[in-house]
């Protein structure tokens, strides 16, 4: 009987974050300019401690200006979108829910168009949509997928394609308004694209998304223990002592904030919260303590490492990264449900 | 360790086991009715209930389909309250207990809801610890101690890194039992925990529950429609029909021929066997 402990939660998390660490220089090292793996940590590390002096100018420009935004751009969708989906999967007492799939990013891809046309310089107007795009999205399949008052997994899974699809209707039909140019560079967004969504001066961007995503990820973490026996079953779980209202409505308004966050800054990237947790649980059991945190990492991972296949194996054009994230995750969505069914 | 103490507890002299045992359940006149609408009058699924249940006791709640026993039972367990009445846990009346202390009072065996995701047996009989933890509610030395004691108490000790999944149908009623005692309640509470087991699993069970009443500090309520067994273990009994408490009492006081045969609608006889203890057979007319 080996519990799970804080420190083995720590030192799991530390050993993925070197793994992250070690694709974010990948990343950093593909590109049209050639930079060594050693001037790309010697520039990390000089940026870091400020001694700007010690770096030649490009070195500069090329990780920090230009690779290295990307990077945190990817990282964060990745960590929300994994984060969504294994919070979404407790939520929903469904091994195959994920915000793509759920239909909830579409839901949250509709509310930021509908902000984009409407009010295109409000700062945070197309955030705050695309959250209420993905609450109203969940509610909606939420009560969809029952069946008998029972949530049932199976008319779950159809509700959530009824309205992604529904959802693709309307925003294809507001998509016709737009003009020739506008009009590709939003079919690249709506299937996952890092590329253009980047402000100028990107660091108080970040701030604010950044600082977003804790709030909501540490607020799916602090149920992590009561989503374990939620997951074991409601009524039991009530009987041990979980406020599970309380718990479902904290995951419900969390696993939305964070769908919203990635698909206003990315679009709909698809599977990542599918793929991840499950691949979490395989290497390091069920247990949320120890699987939030994994997951958002791993979700980092997947997606950088998504973004830098698709921005080079084509070079110099590029393939939206949902695309990629769509080729590795679609079949373990098929592998998944068969074993379900059987 | 709890067997060494157990087995210390039963061999006091009786003078001090005679000392009046303090009450875990007290139901006082507690009733339950719903109304389908707000206008419409109010269905009585119970009406007013009275019986208590010591520690070390161990009360079976029986009565046929329909009978009121489930919504006694929700009742007890705090997942309804009262129409009109009191129902006390330790002296505290279980409606005002938060979530938390309740199920550090108040453990219920229910049948098992399918599990999402695979578990071993130890991390199951874990949860049980829920109700004591802290924030993020990481277990303790202590909380491993008390898991494994339990597991022992129900002789699942060499289940315990086995998948919840993989056991047997008596294997596991053993771990959700394990998990209920892991959280070290003053009431146990158990709906028809023999339901789906064969009767050398039944009578096991039954022997075991009365072992871990007069062992422990809690009262056990089970209820069953095992009317041999119950009279066998029970110190109590809790005879429902139609939403209507009929009588409490010993096996002994409660095992009337005429009042089961109008309860179960069955010809059945009574006999007083050697210890006193009823057993109930069917009665020589059941075939036509």
């Amino acid at each position: 009987m080996r519990p799970l402990t804080p420190k083995r939660v720590a030192w799991i998390c530390l050993g993925l974050g070197l793994v992250l660490f070690g694709a974010a220089v990948i990343s950093l090292r593909i590109g049209a300019y050639p930079i060594s793996v050693v001037d790309i940590v010697k520039t990390l590390f000089s940026g870091i401690l400020g001694r700007w002096d010690s770096i030649p100018t490009e070195h500069r420009s090329i990780v920090f200006d230009v690779r290295l935004p990307r990077i945190l751009l990817a990282v964060l969708v990745g960590a929300s979108l994994s984060t969504a989906g294994s919070g979404f999967q407790a939520l929903l007492r469904n091994p195959l829910a994920d915000p793509y799939v759920l239909g909830v990013s579409s839901g949250a891809a509709l509310g930021a168009i509908i902000a984009l046309i409407a009010a295109p310089h409000v700062p945070g107007a197309v955030q705050l949509a695309a959250f209420g795009g993905a609450a109203a999205t969940t509610a909606a399949v939420y009560f969809l997928g029952r069946r008998g008052g029972q949530l049932d997994s199976a008319t779950l899974l159809l509700a959530g394609i009824v309205a992604a699809s529904f959802l693709s209707a309307i925003i294809m039909f507001l998509m016709t308004t737009l003009s020739g140019r506008d009009l590709r560079g939003m079919a690249f967004w709506l299937m996952g694209d890092l590329a253009s969504t980047l402000p100028t001066n990107p660091l108080p961007w970040f701030e604010a998304l950044f600082f977003v995503f804790v709030v909501a990820a540490g607020a799916i973490y602090a149920t992590s223990s009561d989503l374990n026996l939620i997951l074991t079953g409601e009524q039991e779980a009530r009987h041990l002592g979980v406020n599970v209202h309380r718990v479902k409505l904290v995951v419900y308004i969390a696993a939305s904030v964070l769908t919203g966050l990635a698909v206003s800054v990315s679009g709909t990237i698809g599977y990542v919260g599918l793929l991840v947790p499950h691949v979490m649980r395989m290497l390091f059991g069920t247990d949320y303590r120890l699987l939030i945190p994994t997951s958002a990492i791993g979700g980092a991972i997947l997606v950088l490492l998504a973004d830098t296949l698709a921005r080079s194996i084509v070079s110099p054009t590029e393939l939206p990264v949902g695309a990629m994230t769509a080729l590795a995750g679609a079949p373990v969505f098929i592998y998944l449900m068969r074993r379900r069914m059987r | 360790m709890s067997s060494v103490a157990g087995s210390g507890a039963s061999s006091l002299p009786a003078t001090i086991g005679a000392r009046t045992p303090s009450v875990r359940l007290k139901v006082e006149q507690a009733s339950y009715a719903y109304a389908a609408t707000d206008r419409s009058a109010p269905k009585f699924t119970l009406g007013p209930t009275s019986f208590e249940a010591k520690q070390k006791e161990l009360v079976a709640i029986l009565g046929p389909n329909a009978s009121g026993k489930s919504t006694l039972l929700k009742l007890l367990a705090g997942i309804e309250r009262p129409l009109s009445g009191r129902i006390e846990v330790d002296g505290t009346e279980v409606g005002s207990l938060d979530l938390r202390t309740r199920a550090q009072r108040i453990a219920l065996v229910q049948q098992e809801s399918e599990l999402l995701f695979p578990l071993r047996v130890w991390e199951y009989v874990l949860q049980g610890r829920y109700p004591y933890g802290k924030r993020l509610r990481f277990e303790s030395d202590e909380d491993c101690l008390l898991a494994a004691n339990a597991l022992a108490q129900v002789g699942a000790d060499p289940l315990r890194d086995r998948w919840m999944d993989q056991l047997s149908g008596g294997e596991k009623q053993r771990v959700i039992l394990a998990r209920a005692l892991a959280q070290q309640p003053s009431l146990l509470l158990l709906d028809e925990p023999t339901q789906h087991l064969d009767i050398g699993g039944k009578v096991e069970l039954l022997r075991r529950l009365r072992r871990l009443a007069d062992e422990s500090r809690y009262a056990v309520l089970v209820v069953t429609h095992e009317l041999n067994l119950a009279a066998e273990f029970s110190d109590r009994i809790v005879l429902l029909h139609k939403g209507k408490c009929l009588r409490v009492g010993t096996p002994a006081e409660v095992y009337e021929r005429a009042l089961l045969e109008e309860v179960f609608e069955a010809p059945l006889d009574v006999e007083i066997r050697a210890g006193g203890r009823p057993r109930v057979i069917l009665g020589a007319n059941f075939g036509t």
